[in-house]
């Protein structure tokens, strides 16, 4: 390939002109800025996550006293909080956080491009999703308050206006959320196309990093699925305004569609936000243990499988719904199996460590402790996927727990160990390695001790989604459980201000960083940091795949994509 | 673990607590293998001077057996749990034995009504009883309860029972159980309903044979002598 061939193939066609303020850091079609957009409202969104976990979690320790920061709150408003927190942590902090931010930014630096595929579309993407955060917010205001019908949003309750005191707070969730999917399936579009399309020379499929394999699996996955829901969406809205009655079984219509048609997203959407925070800790535990990752080819055949297979799984969510009896043990076993890949990438995980020679720098804690905390998430999840002991905690807050132990280990702890490895690219500065490990502890040992006690009190059967647990005679016993986790979650909670006062700090006084400065192999590392308006000066030259570390005979433990080789022992790139 | 189950009163409730400790000790242990294995790495590979790291790529089919072996004995448990399981639903949920009492359920924002047949066995014959919230049933007889919902889907909950299933409103649909304790357990509603969901809750009362005789005889005095049932013995 020539090289104004290469250079119009990877984009390099030259949009480096001078940009005035508002091209450069507001409507901007550079993947970077577009990620730390996608990654400022991510962050914004997790506080107001997190300030209805408070709520939440207080209601349950305290109920009925007044919160401080909060006020007294009623049913209606627990309701909403409780949809609201699912909502915003899912759709407004996990996606923009993983997919948004983490693939924005990467997937271009990684496969050598100068930027996405379709940077304007790219552009939409983030302006649409920011509508989307916009009107889900502005819900809270409304008059009837935000949705109260779950994240899961089942109908008739969503359906029908009569049965939650929120009118337009519902319509406001579903266009909400509309908009989030738009957004996502430009963005989603823009990454399988720039994967594939827009590789620098030299990298092929098979050299391309593990987070954009994983990042672009999960953008399959979420354009394979999405789809029938936003059919279902658009269903539930004409039934709220219009007057139709397809969830409605008074006009004919079947509350049982609305769970199949959300399913059959919603489970997928779990691998969407899972694969990408996979894909940040593989990448990271090779730095950190100068290790090759174990097994790579396996490690995207084990993603593929996953997204194959999560697409066969919804009706696991259904066990007890009223569908056929019959289907319960075909999507068991699939749920089941499904456990297989997922427990093939943690080996995987576990054997890049064997032999290795570990530091443990802030991005390694955060992806150690996610990896160890992932695995209960997982294991506990053999408990729901089998139909027989699903009847017994469905339901209860041993799915809370054990969902919390699954989004909160890739959302957080993958999501702060990607922060920590890749703020030097983003923003040029080294972060604070002490306020980051002492909020890596904090977060750790917090999380574990929010939502262990929350597996006992699911285990003794307490279900979800209660105002008031302890006004159940049989579960009142359990309320020392809920109080320590609310101790727990305060605590977890207040931690994040040694992260955010480390994320603005490090932006003024942190240490001026180096290009790279773990001295990791992939792309991003070989230009400046931050990386220039279109990355490189002249599209890499790939040379080998991305976990060269610690090659026998060689000079140093690591060896970039694209340097030229060195050495004899060097053994051909895969 | 097991200890944090709530009593079972049910006759299918030890294979659902079987299933789940047969789930308990298998993942428990590949949890715990896997936690110890990392912190062991952790500590046993961390940086030392003179010692880099091994240059092991996986790729190779002997070494990758390392994590694929596990993984294929991952698979061979799975299917164990499947079959364990599948035997426990289908037992709950497919093979409902024969009834010796029929109890219509009725879920309403944000109450349980149930609706008995008179001692005959016949709904809709003129001596229906309504219990507002109270499911009053015999100890060791099956009952079968056939659900509706008037509104929204709602959850019929009794953990004691380990019985769980949601009622769909525009359908029927039916649970059934046999308790074999007597005493007082909670009914609650297990999918969000509303705004007061957290109160719809409800009782059920396991009376032995002869207080349940009793109880029929109070609600259905003169029926109770017309079928000629004699203390302890439930007509269908």
């Amino acid at each position: 390939m020539s090289q104004a061939a290469a250079l119009k193939e990877t984009g390099y066609a030259g949009h480096g002109e001078a940009l005035g303020f508002w091209r450069k850091y507001v409507f901007s079609i550079d993947h970077k800025t577009i990620a730390k957009q996608y990654l400022g409202i991510s962050l914004f969104m997790a506080l107001v996550g997190a300030y209805t976990a408070y709520a939440i979690r207080w209601q349950l320790a305290w109920p009925l006293t007044r919160i401080p920061g909060v006020g007294a709150i009623s049913p209606d408003a627990y309701n909403s909080l409780v949809t609201m927190h699912g909502t915003i942590m899912v759709f407004f902090v996990a996606m923009p956080l993983l997919l948004g931010a983490f693939g924005n930014f990467c997937i271009p630096l990684m496969v050598g491009a100068a930027d996405m595929a379709f940077p304007r579309l790219n552009m939409l993407s983030v302006w649409t999703f920011f509508t989307g955060g916009l009107v889900l917010l502005a819900s809270l205001f409304v008059p009837g308050g935000a949705a109260a019908a779950g994240w899961t949003s089942y109908a008739p309750l969503s359906a029908n206006p009569a049965y939650t005191t929120a009118v337009l707070g519902q319509d406001m969730w579903i266009v909400a959320l509309a908009l989030e999917f738009a957004s996502f399936l430009m963005g989603g579009v823009n990454f399988l196309t720039t994967a594939l399309n827009v590789r620098a020379p030299g990298m092929s499929l098979w050299r391309m990093p593990l987070l954009v394999w994983y990042e672009i699996t999960a953008s399959a996955l979420f354009l394979l699925s999405v789809g029938p829901l936003i059919g279902g969406a658009v269903m539930l809205l004409l039934d709220r305004v219009l007057g139709t009655g397809f969830y409605l079984p008074a006009k004919g219509g079947d509350p049982l569609l609305w769970e199949h048609l959300f399913w059959f997203f919603g489970h997928p959407e779990v691998y969407v936000v899972a694969l990408p925070g996979f894909g940040i800790m593989l990448e990271i535990l090779p730095v950190f243990s100068r290790k090759p990752v174990f097994a790579y080819r396996a490690l995207i055949y084990c993603a593929l499988t996953a997204t194959a297979l999560s697409l066969i799984v919804w009706a696991h969510h259904m066990f007890v719904s009223g569908m056929d009896p019959r289907l319960a043990t075909p999507f068991s076993v699939t749920t089941i199996l499904i456990s297989v890949p997922f427990a093939i990438m943690v080996f995987a995980m576990i054997a890049t460590l064997w032999g290795g020679s570990m530091t443990f720098e802030t991005p390694m804690l955060f992806a150690l402790g996610g990896l160890a905390s992932f695995l209960l998430g997982g294991v506990t999840g053999i408990f729901l996927g089998s139909a027989a002991t699903d009847i017994y905690l469905h339901g209860t807050y041993f799915v809370v727990a054990h969902f919390h132990y699954t989004l909160f280990p890739v959302t957080f702890f993958a999501g702060f160990a990607g922060l920590y490895y890749w703020y030097p690219k983003m923003f040029g500065r080294m972060m604070n390695e002490r306020l980051g490990k002492l909020h890596f502890w904090l977060t750790f040992f917090g999380f574990q001790a929010v939502f262990i006690p929350l597996f006992l009190v699911g285990v003794a059967g307490t279900p979800r989604r209660v105002f008031m647990p302890v006004g159940y005679p049989l579960f009142s016993a359990l309320q020392p459980l809920q109080v320590f986790a609310t101790v727990a979650a305060i605590v977890l909670i207040a931690a994040q201000a040694a992260f955010v006062a480390n994320f603005f700090l490090s932006l003024k006084y942190g240490k001026q960083a180096q290009r790279n400065p773990w001295r990791a192999n992939t792309l991003e590392w070989s230009t400046d940091s931050p990386p220039p308006h279109e990355n490189f000066p002249a599209p890499p030259q790939v040379r080998r795949w991305p976990y060269e570390y610690s090659t026998p005979g060689a000079r140093r433990d690591w060896m970039p994509q694209d340097e030229a080789a060195e050495a004899a022992t060097v053994r051909a790139a895969s | 673990m097991m200890g944090w189950l709530p009593q079972d009163v049910s006759s299918f409730g030890p294979d659902v607590d079987h299933v789940f400790s047969l789930i308990l000790y298998i993942v428990g242990a590949w949890f715990i293998a896997a936690e110890a294995l990392i912190l062991y790495f952790a500590v046993r590979y961390r940086r030392r001077t003179g010692r880099p790291a091994a240059y092991v790529r996986g790729d190779t089919l002997r070494q990758a057996a390392w994590v694929l072996i596990p993984g294929l004995i991952v698979v061979l448990l799975d299917f164990g749990i499947d079959i364990a399981a599948g035997r426990a639903w289908d037992e709950i949920k497919l093979d409902s034995p024969a009834a010796t009492l029929n109890v219509r359920v009725t879920a309403e924002r944000f109450a349980w009504i149930f609706t008995y047949p008179g001692p005959d066995g016949k709904f809709d014959a003129g001596h229906d009883y309504w219990s507002l919230g109270k499911l009053y049933v015999p100890v060791g007889q099956v009952v079968r309860l056939n659900m509706r919902s008037m509104d929204v889907i709602h959850s019929f909950a009794v953990p004691n029972m380990r019985l769980r299933q949601d009622i769909v409103p525009g359908r029927t649909i039916a649970a059934w159980f046999k308790a074999t304790t007597p005493g007082s357990y909670e009914i609650e509603c297990t999918e969000l309903c509303g705004f007061d969901h957290y109160k719809m809750q409800g009782t059920l009362i396991v009376l032995s044979a002869a207080d349940y005789a009793k109880w029929q005889q109070q609600h259905w005095p003169s029926a109770q002598a017309r079928a000629g049932g004699e203390a302890g013995e439930v007509k269908k």
